[in-house]
């Protein structure tokens, strides 16, 4: 062997090494790869304008209806099922929403707006019980109970105000939307990036400190660290294109957009849900093999019934959202949002088999999907091409998966 | 049990069978394809709840109406298949359906991986990957898992479906070892097959199982391998002696 390929050798062996010792989820490193190409590439194709604060503003709130619901539908799909009502359901809860604050109750009331999001989550709740109840307790196919919803729901939604259009929406209630006043300035949102850093920090003491009590391998502490150092960075780094972004005629910093504080406050609930609860666990293991769950005492149909209660209260937190942008109810809301729902989470590493998915992964899979399109809107392609695009990403990222899980050891 | 009956529409699957296992005593439950050994286990597992008959532990009678009754009581069960979801590692399947909790009410993985190391060294001590998802291990690895789940809640009663039918020579040794352990320790176990040289040696005695019905359980040293193919084959009992 010559000296230079025994370097080579040496060389490869290190990086492997070190690729082991930080313990890489390669598929998640594939992905946070991919979006900054297709962000650097849309950069340089708009002449910068991709990365102005502006842009990545409106993308993380124009994620964030798309991303609430992806969480969901990670669950919905590991468990072996399918929800095509979304979009619709979507558009049923935000049309009850926005009556009720315009019509029934009274308007400029204080409790309005809150009473009309109860109502909201519990409807969205009900109508996935209603779901849930049909798939697992009735043996109806997932795929064709949420159909019907998908039909169903669309038709209640018109069927509210008989296709009429309510508005305005209430004043405090447009905040939530993400609008000119729709964000929570920059001291809160360095407070809350300050929570979110010693929030890592407090956990990776704790699983440090478990690790040792249990004897088990304690990873170096330098690995440990450069992950606490890039988690801080980004979530800096977020905070501070947020802070960047200025209201109109102004220099007073946005900061964080509300819409984009719920998303985080649901991938946080959804991932601890899915990772420490039980309900999580048995979530995946209906997913892996539903006769084994059910053998093993979980109760499949309760489980079940109660994954699609989670989405179709996440449909109505993505109802809220909708109509506050909107400022108004319209019963087109959410048209096709399912679609664009399902592509996140595949793109995100959903199998559509069942058993494998990530919350994290969802809302990466739903900042790709909006990332290509408002890209490709700042470009001025028709939204046909567009559409052909995304189409060819979807395609792209299962072979991709496909690919992955072959050439798996 | 006792005259245990099962039907499946008009398919009479297990017709009045009584069967009784003693502490530390293994009986091999013997039969062709489709003779009604595997669905009468699963009426004791609770998997699929029996039409009529009944069940009694220790003299007690009990219903056993679903997996979870059946754990209640002490009785685990090695499925053919295994029963593991494969996307979960070693010991999300080992507590599956009993996770180790913390204080705090969330999964406590940590513990659960030390109890599962515990219990899993003592079966097979080469295996050392158990965080690996279950798809991504060999037949034996797969095994060690599902016996390590059976036993690791001190299980009274253990069934056994078909444990080595999908292993090598060198892992049936392995637990044909394990159950002689286990026997000494004092656990009743049924052991299923079809094939009779499978059990043969491990059993104390066998039951014969035929169209559903009964056909005789006899004292593994008081009959020959021939006879017992009889009872298999053509539902004869060997004269008595």
């Amino acid at each position: 062997m010559s000296n230079q390929s025994q370097q080579a050798a040496i060389k490869e062996n290190t990086l492997s090494r070190f690729l082991q010792t930080l313990d890489i989820d390669t598929r998640m490193l594939a992905m946070i790869v991919a979006l900054i190409v297709i962000w650097v590439i849309l950069n340089i194709m708009t002449d910068g304008i991709f990365f102005t604060a502006r842009n990545l503003y409106n993308l993380a709130v124009q994620s964030s209806v798309v991303g609430i619901m992806a969480t969901g539908m990670v669950l919905v799909i590991v468990s072996r099922n399918i929800d095509l009502s979304v979009g619709s359901l979507l558009g049923f809860t935000g049309m009850v929403i926005a009556y009720l604050q315009v019509h029934v109750f009274p308007l400029g009331a204080a409790w309005n707006w809150p009473l009309t999001i109860l109502c909201g989550l519990a409807l969205g709740g009900l109508v996935g019980l209603w779901q849930g109840w049909w798939i697992s307790y009735r043996g109806i196919p997932s795929f064709v109970a949420t159909l019907a919803g998908l039909l169903m729901f669309r038709g209640a939604a018109y069927l509210i105000t008989d296709g009429r259009t309510v508005a305005p929406m209430d004043k405090t209630y447009q905040i939530l939307g993400g609008g000119i006043d729709g964000s929570i300035g920059a001291t809160w949102s360095w407070i809350l990036a300050g929570v979110a850093i010693a929030w890592m920090l407090a956990n990776t003491i704790m699983v440090r400190r478990s690790c040792r009590k249990y004897g088990f391998y304690v990873k170096p502490l330098w690995v440990h660290l450069l992950y606490l150092a890039i988690g801080a960075a980004l979530v800096c780094g977020f905070v501070l294109v947020m802070n960047a972004y200025y209201k109109p005629r102004t220099e007073i910093p946005r900061g964080i957009p509300v819409p984009v504080l719920i998303m985080i406050f649901v991938v946080v609930g959804m991932s601890l849900l899915a990772k420490i609860t039980r309900f999580g666990r048995y979530v995946f293991a209906i997913g892996g093999n539903p006769e084994a769950a059910e053998l093993a005492g979980i109760a499949v149909k309760k489980i079940t019934t109660f994954v699609f209660v989670v989405m179709g209260i996440l449909c109505a937190v993505a109802a809220v959202i909708t109509t506050a942008r909107l400022n108004a109810g319209a019963n087109s809301m959410g048209m096709l949002v399912e679609l664009n729902v399902i592509a996140a989470a595949v793109i995100g590493g959903t199998s559509l088999a069942g058993g494998q998915g990530t919350i994290s992964g969802a809302i990466l899979g739903a900042v790709i999907m909006q990332s290509l399109d408002s890209g490709m809107v700042l470009l001025g392609i028709s939204s046909a091409m567009r559409q052909l695009v995304i189409g060819a990403v979807l395609i792209l990222a299962v072979w991709f998966d496909v690919v992955y899980n072959k050439n798996r050891p | 049990m006792i005259n245990i009956h099962k039907r499946f529409g008009g398919v009479h699957a297990v017709n009045g069978v009584s069967l009784d296992l003693y502490p530390g005593e293994v009986v091999g439950v013997l039969g062709h394809n489709g003779a009604g050994k595997t669905v009468l286990m699963k009426a004791l597992s609770g998997a699929i709840p029996c039409d009529e008959g009944e069940i009694r532990i220790n003299g007690e009678k009990v219903r056993i109406e679903s997996p979870r009754d059946a754990r209640k009581y002490g009785i685990e069960t090695i499925y053919q298949t295994l029963a593991l979801a494969d996307n979960l590692d070693a010991p999300g399947n080992l507590f599956l359906g009993r996770e180790i909790m913390t204080q705090y009410g969330a999964l406590n993985d940590r513990a659960m991986e030390n109890e599962a190391r515990k219990v899993i060294a003592r079966l097979n001590p080469n295996f050392k990957n158990i965080t690996d998802a279950v798809k991504n291990m060999s037949g034996g690895q797969r095994q060690s898992v599902a016996i390590a789940r059976a036993i690791y809640f001190n299980a009274k009663i253990l069934i056994m479906d078909e444990p080595t039918a999908a292993l090598g020579p060198q892992e049936t040794a392995m637990v044909s070892e394990l159950i002689k352990q286990l026997k000494s320790e004092g656990i009743g176990i049924f052991l299923i097959s079809h094939d009779l040289h499978d059990v043969f040696d491990l059993s104390d005695r066998v039951a014969v199982i035929k169209n559903g019905k009964l056909i005789g359980t006899r004292r593994t040293k008081d009959v020959t391998k021939d006879e017992v193919l009889g009872m298999i084959i053509m539902g004869k009992l060997p004269k008595a002696d």
